[in-house]
């Protein structure tokens, strides 16, 4: 059979990421020291694990309603309104997903047409295009910029406006970059925005996520709310990637759509990790507290030594990577994070694998523990050192 | 942010310049500061949490509730001191409820410990009852759960 004519003709359009054979060598790689995976070195706190293992033994192993169980619903919508002063009503405005990755799915695919286009600033999380693409639309990368802190600028988003312009994806918390969005941030982007019918897709997994100031969601600001799907989830603020809990928030007609596809794709997002998740919203405030206090000391500790071993690493004010520039070592970052594997034994992400504007950069995840970045941080310097030796006997 | 204090009570192998960078002071200041802190008693000192059935080492642990009548000078701050003294002795601590003293106490075998309690704790003045319970099996101290880290099996992902 020939597949190539069978399969999808977008699923083969896609390419796959230019980088994979790095992560074939980063597989083979086991004994390596890994700041490249993005995820939480925390367990789940107990009394959350405890109370998914409660709801099995009372029995609960059956469907939820689709948009999810109504009391996690309240829960969202409490703390939403609790920490970030975000107004959503449980029953028409809230829809539980598989993740912060189906909700992210489930909004490009109920709202764009064929040939729409939307605007993912990029470097950034890798699934935004590949998913637009999927949902019958068509990417449109802006290149955020290291001396802009890697911010989404005004100019930026008008240059990049067409009749087609669909929707815009902002990343914030930034993955892979730390950057953020501050209000005045927002506040030019919803300028820009106005008079428009773009929608604004703010993929805000990681608002718990920030250091020196609170995250602003583009759904703070008045005149943005009716046009922004905000996308969260349980995974970082609450170290639960694998129960794989996230949520969806937007106008009432929007959540009615998604809905809708979500009740055929999925019908309803996992029963144990829902009643986990309820637990998190009730009690689970001082454990975010307890995170991002011990996030923030190991990303001051990274940025400091980096910048220390000279690589320049402007301060990431959100998520939990650092995105230092490597061009100062004469070396692509595939290059780069290759040779630093091999060499030292340490795993950073090259910047190009998060779309164009990554290249002279790798990332590296400070949710590991304080001895591993540390270890990483002497290993990179030795490595440093070595490569510039071994450039002064080549010049 | 964590405080220095949290940072050591974590892992205090960290070297000075470490610790600064993740609480946000100067090498220089959390040297004094912990100069400081170590002068005034703050810091009480530096140990590691040891899983001593990983080596060749026979100890045994016992946790003793000890009954006294309070001097009426220092109360019981007098007879804490007199059992404290022992080298034996690993915590004291005044408790409230049915007994007023837990004492922890290792010993090379179980006889050393009894010998400890017959011959030394229940004859001082002002004590009037022990009971001992032999520690089996140690699970959890200091934050840290004595078993050996599982190999975690996984396929790397791309977050």
């Amino acid at each position: 059979m020939n597949y190539d004519s069978i399969l999808n003709q977008r699923i083969q359009g896609i390419k796959p990421s230019g980088i994979r054979k790095f992560f074939f060598l980063l597989e083979e790689m086991t004994d390596a020291i890994s700041l490249g995976i993005g995820e939480p070195d925390f367990v789940t706190p107990w009394h959350i694990r405890d109370a998914g293992i409660y709801s099995l033994e009372r029995g609960h192993t059956k469907y939820t309603s689709n948009a999810g169980m109504l009391q996690l619903r309240r829960e969202i919508a409490a703390y939403l309104k609790r920490r970030f002063d975000l107004d959503y009503d449980h029953n028409s405005q809230i829809l539980v997903t598989v993740g912060g990755s189906e909700a992210i799915d489930l909004s490009l695919r109920v709202l764009l047409n064929p040939g729409d286009e939307v605007i993912v600033p990029a470097p950034s999380f890798v699934c935004y295009g590949p998913l637009t693409e999927m949902a019958g639309g068509v990417p449109v990368y802006v290149e955020l910029k290291g001396e802009n802190q890697f911010r989404l600028t005004a100019q930026q988003l008008r240059e990049a406006i067409t009749p087609k312009t669909k929707a815009l994806v902002l990343p914030f918390p930034s993955n892979p970059t730390g950057g953020i969005m501050e209000r005045a941030d927002l506040e030019a982007i919803a300028q820009v925005l106005e008079g428009t019918d773009i929608m604004v897709i703010s993929d805000e997994i990681y608002a718990e996520l920030t250091y020196g100031q609170r995250h602003v969601s583009p759904a703070n600001l008045p005149s943005m709310y009716d046009r922004t799907v905000v996308v969260n989830g349980f995974s970082k603020s609450h170290a639960m990637t694998g129960w794989r809990m996230g949520y969806v928030c937007a106008p009432k007609p929007i959540i009615a759509a998604m809905t809708k596809l979500h009740q055929f794709g999925i019908m309803s997002a996992p029963t144990t990790s829902q009643y986990a998740a309820v637990e998190a919203m009730r009690n689970g405030d001082p454990d975010i507290e307890h995170m991002q206090r011990e996030y923030d000391s190991r990303r001051r500790y990274l940025v400091e030594q980096l910048n220390r071993i000279g690589l320049e690493c402007f301060e990431p004010k959100g998520a939990f990577y650092v995105f230092p520039c490597i061009r100062s070592t004469g070396l692509t970052s595939e290059e780069f994070c290759q040779q630093f594997l091999m060499e030292e034994k340490v795993a950073v992400i090259p910047g190009n694998a998060f779309g164009p504007g990554g290249e002279g950069y790798v990332r590296a995840c400070y949710a590991a523990s304080m001895k591993d970045i540390a270890e990483s941080v002497r290993r990179m310097e030795n490595f440093l050192v070595n490569l510039r030796r071994r450039q002064g006997k080549q010049d | 942010m964590n405080t220095l204090l949290e940072l050591l009570e974590q892992d205090c192998t960290q070297p000075p310049a470490q610790l600064a960078a993740q609480c946000g002071m100067t090498e220089a200041q959390v040297k004094a500061e912990l100069a400081r802190m170590e002068n005034d008693g703050t810091i009480l000192g530096y140990q590691a949490v040891v899983d001593w059935d990983r080596v060749n080492r026979e100890t045994v642990t016992a946790l003793i509730e000890v009954k006294v009548v309070p001097q009426s000078i220092n109360g019981f701050d007098r007879i804490a001191e007199r059992i404290y003294q022992y080298e034996e002795v690993e915590s004291l601590y005044l408790m409230s409820g049915s007994f007023d003293l837990t004492v922890i106490i290792s010993g090379r075998t179980l006889r050393e410990v009894a010998r400890f309690v017959g011959e030394r704790l229940a004859t001082i003045d002002g004590v009037t009852g022990t009971a001992t319970h032999f520690i089996l099996k140690k699970y959890k101290e200091k934050h840290l759960v004595f078993r050996p880290r599982e190999p975690e099996e996984r396929e790397y992902i791309f977050t």
